[in-house]
């Protein structure tokens, strides 16, 4: 069961992170999907480039983050081992299968955190029109944080709900077999 | 004895207290308190107003958008005049908007908005005026706010009756306030009752885009045709239009086009006029006209001219046309939300006259005539008269509804709206305006379908009602709360141009369904350049063309060397920008001409013939971004015959 609520992530976003400014009441948000990042609304990625270009900090490109290509992949391989574990029932497989997923979903945060500290430090001090001494751009993990006349909040957003929902059934399921093991 | 007097000094006082509170109050008594009345037009910053009204601009050619209640102009949308704010008329794209028979014309008069209707309820589709100058009829897409299709009337002089609409916007009716040589030819004005005619035009709108094209002419009498409504619910099929100078004068018709009693309403049945075509009654005529339509694809309009029109002969199609007699050069005629009562404001009379569509039907049908006017039935006064409203003031000439019961006719020369009662004609409220009332307005409120919680007087006079700018003043127009027994004054508001009339409808019917920006992956306009890879400049002769992008926060290309004196210079700017509320501007030094205003996605182009030797800067006038001031660039202009090849980054 919480193998296949993995699948979701391949439908519903994985993370979302939305900006407020007096000049975008509306706000401007992404979402990091499984294969993609894209934009709350058509135009968001398009625009926040725009903004953020002010600031010097590099373009996103989604086609440019080598993690998008190997992730779906990796999805699925969770997805097809967790489904086998289910079926064969082992203890021991499904202890294994945790920990690599409780491991691969670390790495993630890691990365991702790794990745906003890079938007958000290596800034083009060569071309950016607007410069303030010490001042860096790196959205939270989690949250809300005020830069400049932005507001950023940062959450996990649908597909990244299903997967703590999944890890935590799994989680459950451990803990289930292993308090029945105790009763017996 | 001194005791005495001192009573009578005090009763004295007491009584003229006591009439001087009362003349206060009664002078105040049609205003709100002022704090109540503040209150009533409130709208809190950041909020909404809850309804759009939309006034002509009269003699600015223009359309000015405005919110209700607050009275707060939002915009001015350019129609029949250029406008160099915005490049429109000015623009490669625009210019044929402009276009007529006489040539381009930068300028015209217009008079009535009228909004599109589905099942007589206003629908917010669009928005169609008239140009009374030069004949046109133009839609303006309430999606964009921009004019999307301007068409000329052949055959008519002076578009004043237009452009009223039938309740499924089938057609859009114009009427020729003066009535010319059809066609158009060399007489004598002497001539005037020999040669003249006037028209009746239909325009049909297509169901799906809105575009105009003139189905069928009327060829009536030669009189001055004046105002139009179109019949809704059980008159849906009939069309009235006012006409005044029944005696056909054709000088000082100050005096000689006021002596008739009566003129006339003139009943259409265009379900009728239909049926005649099909039939192949109708005669193609000369009639040329042009017909501009802007496309939101290539963003550029697009001027087509038709040679003829068809048009129908009363003589030929019995029953198309009845004429009622009406008192005295009726100015409007309005139609009751039921659809059976067509009221006419007997301009110079002190009395509207209301016909009943029903007795209407039974008097043709009875024979009721009294007789012909160039050979149209004219039908018996008191065989159609339904009621008549006196005591409705001095000068009576338009009448809404809302849709309580109640009609609200303005009085020009008694400057007052007078409240009466449909079916018993009694006058039961009214309410000085300032000064000299037109038109008024009340939202849906010639329609089936009225919001009869305001009125909007639209005055011809303004003297002393703010703060004084010279000879020249804003004309007034004049919020009225509607919603009790009793009318209230709320707000006076300046407007733009001559308010001549307005309509008006709930926000929700518009705002939500705005545009914010066009799509770039559909803009194709021929010059377009959709990346900062396509920028670039080509040359052809001595004409070049730059094909020009904008994006926070420069032009690509910004520096271009190789023009020279005798050159005519394209700039195709292309705005690359996605994003809601981010145009920019694009001014060059020394262009006898507009500059350009490009909204998100659009493509449009500057015409530039370089006067002077030297290097000349260009800049975005619309304050785009933080680095505003840095988008910039120049373009080095070379002699007659210089070898300097063009070159650009």
């Amino acid at each position: 069961m919480g193998a296949l609520l993995l699948v979701g992530t391949y439908f519903f976003p994985l993370w979302s992170i939305t900006v407020e400014a007096p000049q975008y009441p509306e706000g401007l948000g992404i979402y990091i999907r499984i294969n993609t990042v894209d934009g709350h609304a058509k135009n968001d990625l398009k625009n926040l480039n725009i903004v953020n270009h002010y600031i010097g900090m590099q373009e996103i490109v989604p086609e440019s983050i080598p993690e998008l290509k190997y992730m779906p992949a990796i999805g699925g391989l969770l997805i097809v081992s967790g489904l086998l574990v289910a079926w064969k029932g082992g203890k021991k497989s499904l202890y294994i299968w945790l920990a690599f997923f409780s491991l691969l979903a670390l790495v993630g945060l890691i990365d991702f955190y790794i990745w906003n500290y890079d938007f958000g430090h290596n800034l083009d001090t060569e071309h950016a029109a607007i410069q303030i001494e010490g001042m860096t751009y790196q959205p939270p993990l989690f949250g809300t944080k005020t830069m400049l006349n932005f507001v950023t909040t940062s959450l996990p957003s649908g597909g990244g709900l299903l997967a703590f929902a999944s890890i935590f059934m799994g989680y459950l399921a451990a803990f289930l077999s292993w308090r029945d093991k105790q009763s017996k | 004895m001194n005791k005495t007097m001192m009573r009578v000094v005090g009763v004295i006082l007491v009584i003229a207290t006591f009439l001087l509170i009362s003349e206060c109050a009664k002078k105040d008594k049609p205003i709100l308190g002022s704090s109540a009345a503040a209150t009533a037009v409130y709208v809190a910053p950041g909020d909404y107003d809850e309804f759009y009204a939309f006034t002509s601009g009269g003699f600015s050619g223009q359309i000015g958008v405005y919110g209700l209640p607050s009275g707060r102009l939002f915009r001015e949308i350019p129609v029949f005049s250029v406008n160099p704010e915005n490049g429109y008329g000015f623009t490669e794209e625009t210019k044929g908007m402009l276009q007529t028979t006489f040539g381009q014309i930068p300028w015209d008069d217009a008079h009535h908005p009228e909004l599109s209707q589905t099942d007589g309820v206003t629908d917010g589709r669009w928005i169609f005026i008239n140009a009374n100058n030069t004949t046109r009829v133009a839609r303006i897409d309430l999606k964009t706010f921009e004019t999307a299709e301007i068409i000329e009337i052949p055959n008519s002089g002076g578009n004043h009756g237009s452009p009223f609409i039938t309740q499924n916007t089938e057609y859009v009716v114009a009427s020729t306030r003066f009535s010319v040589p059809i066609p158009q030819r060399d007489v004598s004005i002497d001539s005037y009752k020999e040669n003249f005619e006037g028209t009746l035009t239909f325009i049909k709108v297509d169901p799906d885009d809105g575009a105009m094209n003139i189905e069928f002419q009327i060829i009536v009498p030669g009189y001055d045709y004046d105002l139009a409504h179109a019949g809704k619910g059980p008159s849906h099929g009939w069309a009235f239009f006012t006409c005044y100078n029944t005696e056909q004068a054709n000088t000082l018709l100050e005096v000689n086009a006021s002596k008739n009693d009566k003129d006339f309403i003139a009943a259409v049945n265009w379900k009728l006029a239909e049926k005649y075509l099909a039939e192949g009654k109708g005669k193609t005529r000369p009639g040329e006209h042009y017909t501009n339509r802007m496309s939101h694809t290539t963003h550029s309009a697009t001027s087509t001219l038709t040679k003829t029109v068809v048009t129908l002969d009363p003589a030929d199609c019995p029953g198309l046309i009845y004429y009622m007699p009406t008192p005295k050069s009726p100015h409007g005629v309005d139609v009751d939300p039921s659809g059976e009562y067509i009221v006419g404001g007997g301009k110079l009379a002190a009395v509207v006259s209301v016909h009943s569509f029903s007795k209407m039907l039974k008097a043709i049908e009875d024979e009721k005539f009294i007789g012909e006017a160039g050979g149209i039935p004219v039908l018996d006064y008191d065989a159609t008269i339904a009621g008549e409203v006196t005591n409705v003031g001095l000068g009576p000439l338009h009448t809404e509804f809302d849709g309580k019961g109640y009609a609200y006719t303005s009085a020009f020369i008694t400057s007052e709206v007078v409240k009466w009662k449909l079916g018993t004609w009694e006058v039961v409220d009214r309410i000085p305006t300032y000064y000299s009332l037109g038109h008024l307005m009340i939202p849906g409120g010639d329609s089936r379908k009225p919001w009869g919680k305001y009125l909007v007087g639209l005055n011809k006079m303004t003297k002393d009602r703010y703060l004084s700018t010279g000879p020249e003043l804003a004309h007034a127009a004049q919020l009225i709360d509607i919603s009790g027994e009793k009318m209230k004054l709320l707000l006076d508001f300046p407007t733009i141009g001559e308010p001549h009339y307005a309509q008006g409808l709930p926000a929700d019917l518009v705002h939500p369904n705005t545009t914010k920006i066009y799509e770039l992956e559909h803009n194709e306009h021929p010059y377009r350049a959709l990346s900062e890879k396509e920028a670039r400049v080509e040359r052809n002769g001595n004409e070049v063309h730059v094909y020009m992008t904008t994006i926070r926060t420069h032009f690509k290309p910004d520096n271009i060397e190789g023009i020279k004196l005798g050159d005519v210079v394209y700039f195709h700017v292309t705005n690359l920008e996605q994003d809601w509320d981010i145009p920019h501007g694009f001014a060059m030094q020394g262009a006898r001409n507009s500059e350009l205003l490009i909204m998100p996605g659009a493509t449009n182009t500057l015409r530039w013939e370089p006067q002077k030797v030297g290097v000349f800067p260009f800049y975005c006038t619309d304050f785009c971004s933080a680095l505003h001031q840095e988008m910039q660039g120049y373009v080095r202009v070379s002699p007659k015959g210089s070898k300097l090849p063009i070159s650009f980054n």
